[in-house]
């Protein structure tokens, strides 16, 4: 990806935090769920950025928080000269047309009472795009696109398999002319012959139609085979991102070392020689995140620092970026670095003046 | 074991499970059979659908009747058709001898009952145990399966537990009675990846400690690559392809698993297009009347929509569902 090139959407410190009502009636407990804790990021127009992490990291909060679907609590998400999170609702409707979203679950997400071609042609209606027989025909159209027969524009979704539903939709979402889609999980419900289907008809959209998306997923083999770039999430926080490859064969940050080690791959051959990294224990709650470095509780690298300072997603190798301070440009490689020492410190101090 | 057995722990015959639904008879199983030996991982690979875990119902003799009926076949465990066997004798296995796991840990763990009282159950009832002797087991085995503080964590309630924990709690549960054999039908498919690892390496663990036979069913081609000896590969409700781990990874003899092989991204590959499988898998209750594969199969004739294929054996021990089950193999070899 071209770092010259001008950013489509950039995200400056995001941050939703979920306020929780816990306590008894007279001593309210002020608890926070910090989801998404101070992201920045940049998509560049015509990518598909991969955000990965496990369940309850925020890599689906992020996602809503950029459509404004979840008020975001601070920060900027900037897109066409507009900071999405403090537009006006009218003001976000109007952008809404080019910002979409294609849901994990595609039995919840289509209206049951309405036919396909109502579905598909309700954001044509709410947009104002095409009526009467133009409407009609770019249904029809954009049913062909995501390979659907046009002989089912009568027919409701329950007649139809997961796999066709993730279709009408992503159909639903090609109405209008996108230049992003946020894409949650798409193909995690789905069978794994039918996901290959959905991969590539999401590829071949994106030259198609120059989408952008953000592919957000558990599935790190998904995320790899259909990412130009992958940031790792965890409790919030994007802890390393970089070109897919790179970040597959060369991962810099513990955890996405463990992450990518604990990835089962199709080949016996391969399992049996593979020395994984299990990890210890479970994510810990977004609640009340551990200090300093949110995965020192589990990092098999950690070290005292590590639970006090907390680390900034800089810059160790080319366009790779880690939050690690015991890694640095210098010394790359976690391996080699002496017990307990923490040379990214000087890297941390130079990316917060910056 | 029996001497009878002579290693082999299950042996299914021509399984055949059918449902009665308003659509029709659906055919989940339709003449499966395999084998078991002592202390083997066996996997059971296929989509929704495939019949895997009607397979593996019909093993435990589960399958809700009506609509569900086993209407032929024989399943013999230890030498006994279990198909023969009383509700009082099947009990007895069940839980005993045989013991599963499943996908769901929230839902197969009865959420008003404290996780020691569900785990002593299953001593006091099938090892005799009394309470101290049944309190003391369920710890011992909730240390077994990494729960940390045992002691102190067994009167907790399962929604006090994340979702790799109450796995494990199920695992502990399924192990409690030294099992000859742990089915685990999807057992990760709920949890994070890391968190999958940690038990498939419990699982792993526990099998070579305990010496266990194990029956692993799932979806994902990369779980049964790392943890099974055998895998049989299901669609339609039939066996099309049955053979040691390495070999079906390495030449497959049927399309439909060698199309399934090419559609999982493999991560350390250079990436190009993904193959796919044209179509979708087939209603169970509307077969074709030749092969089922054939409407989605790239190497489908005019032979396939019309017969139904043989059961060719490849080598010994390696048996394929396909009218051009040679032909198949031999590409796959030429591929290496």
């Amino acid at each position: 990806m071209e770092t010259s090139a001008q950013p489509l959407i950039s995200i400056k410190d995001l941050k939703v935090h979920f306020p929780l009502s816990g306590g008894s009636l007279f001593r309210r407990s002020r608890q926070v769920v910090k989801a998404v804790d101070g992201v920045s990021l940049d998509i560049y127009p015509g990518e598909t950025l991969g955000l990965v992490g496990e369940s309850g990291c925020g890599k689906s909060t992020l996602g809503r928080a950029i459509l404004r679907l979840t008020e975001p609590t601070s920060g900027q998400i900037l897109f066409h000269g507009n900071d999405l999170a403090h537009l006006s609702n009218s003001a976000m409707r109007e952008q809404r047309r080019h910002l979409q979203i294609i849901f994990q679950d595609p039995y919840a997400s289509l209206n049951p009472r309405m036919t396909v071609s109502q579905i598909i042609g309700e954001p044509l209606d709410t947009f104002q795009l095409a009526r009467g027989q133009a409407k009609k025909e770019r249904v029809q159209e954009l049913m062909e696109m995501v390979g659907l027969s046009a002989r089912f524009l009568k027919r409701y979704p329950h007649e139809f398999s997961g796999g066709q539903r993730q279709r009408i939709g992503i159909a639903r979402e090609l109405a209008v002319d996108n230049a992003f889609i946020v894409a949650d999980e798409p193909i995690s419900a789905l069978d794994v012959s039918i996901q290959a289907q959905i991969m590539n008809l999401l590829d071949r959209l994106r030259r198609q139609k120059n989408l952008t998306y953000l592919f957000i997923s558990h599935d790190l083999r998904a995320i790899r085979h259909v990412s130009d770039r992958v940031a790792v999430m965890y409790l919030g926080r994007i802890v390393e991102l970089a070109d897919g490859k790179t970040i597959y064969k060369n991962p810099l940050m513990p955890y996405t070392k463990a992450l990518i080690s604990a990835v089962p791959v199709p080949d016996p051959k391969v399992e049996a020689g593979r020395r994984r990294i299990v990890l210890e224990g479970d994510v810990p709650s977004p609640i009340n995140p551990p200090r300093g470095c949110r995965f020192h509780t589990r990092c098999p690298y950690a070290c005292e620092v590590c639970r006090e300072i907390e680390p900034q997603l800089v810059q160790i190798k080319p366009n790779h970026f880690a939050a690690c301070i015991r890694i640095s440009p210098e010394e790359p490689d976690i391996e080699r670095v002496a017990p307990g020492a923490a040379p990214g410190l000087h890297a941390q101090a130079a990316s917060s003046t910056a | 074991m029996t001497a009878i057995s002579n290693g082999k722990l299950l042996s299914v015959k021509d399984l055949r499970t059918y449902f009665e639904t308003e659509d029709g008879t659906v055919k989940a199983v339709d003449g499966i059979s395999f084998e078991l030996k002592q202390g083997e991982t066996l996997g059971i690979v296929g989509e929704s659908g495939s019949g895997k875990s009607v397979a593996n119902l019909s093993l435990m003799r589960l399958i809700p009747d009506p609509p569900g009926k086993i209407v032929s076949g024989s399943i013999t465990f230890d030498g006994r058709d279990v198909l023969k066997l009383t509700p009082r004798e099947v009990r007895d296995i069940r839980g005993k001898r045989i013991a599963m796991i499943f996908q769901d840990p929230m839902t197969s763990l009865n959420p008003f009952l404290r996780i020691s009282k569900q785990l002593m159950e299953v001593t006091q009832l099938h090892l005799g145990h009394n309470r101290e002797q049944a309190r003391e087991h369920a710890i011992r085995m909730l240390e077994t399966v990494g729960i940390p503080d045992a002691r102190e964590r067994v009167d907790s309630y399962p929604h006090e537990f994340s979702g790799g924990m109450r796995q494990r709690v199920m695992i502990a549960m399924a192990l409690s009675c030294q099992p000859e054999l742990l089915i685990a039908d999807e057992p990760t498919t709920a949890l994070d990846v890391t968190i999958q690892a940690q038990i498939l390496e419990l699982i792993k663990r526990l099998k070579a400690e305990t010496e266990a036979s194990v029956i692993l069913i799932t979806h994902d081609l990369g779980v049964v690559a790392g943890m099974t000896d055998r895998i049989i590969v299901m669609y339609a409700g039939k066996v099309f392809e049955q053979a040691a781990t390495t070999e079906l990874f390495e030449r497959p003899g049927n399309p439909y698993t060698r199309g399934l092989l090419r559609s999982v991204p493999d991560p350390t590959d250079e990436q190009g297009h993904l193959y796919q499988i044209p179509g979708l898998p087939p209603d169970l209750a509307r077969l074709p009347p030749g092969c089922p594969f054939a409407p989605r199969c790239d190497r489908a004739e005019e032979l396939c929509r019309r017969e139904f294929p043989p059961y060719v054996e490849l080598t010994p021990g390696h048996y394929s569902l396909c009218h051009f089950a040679s032909e198949v193999f031999a590409e796959s070899a030429d591929q290496v």
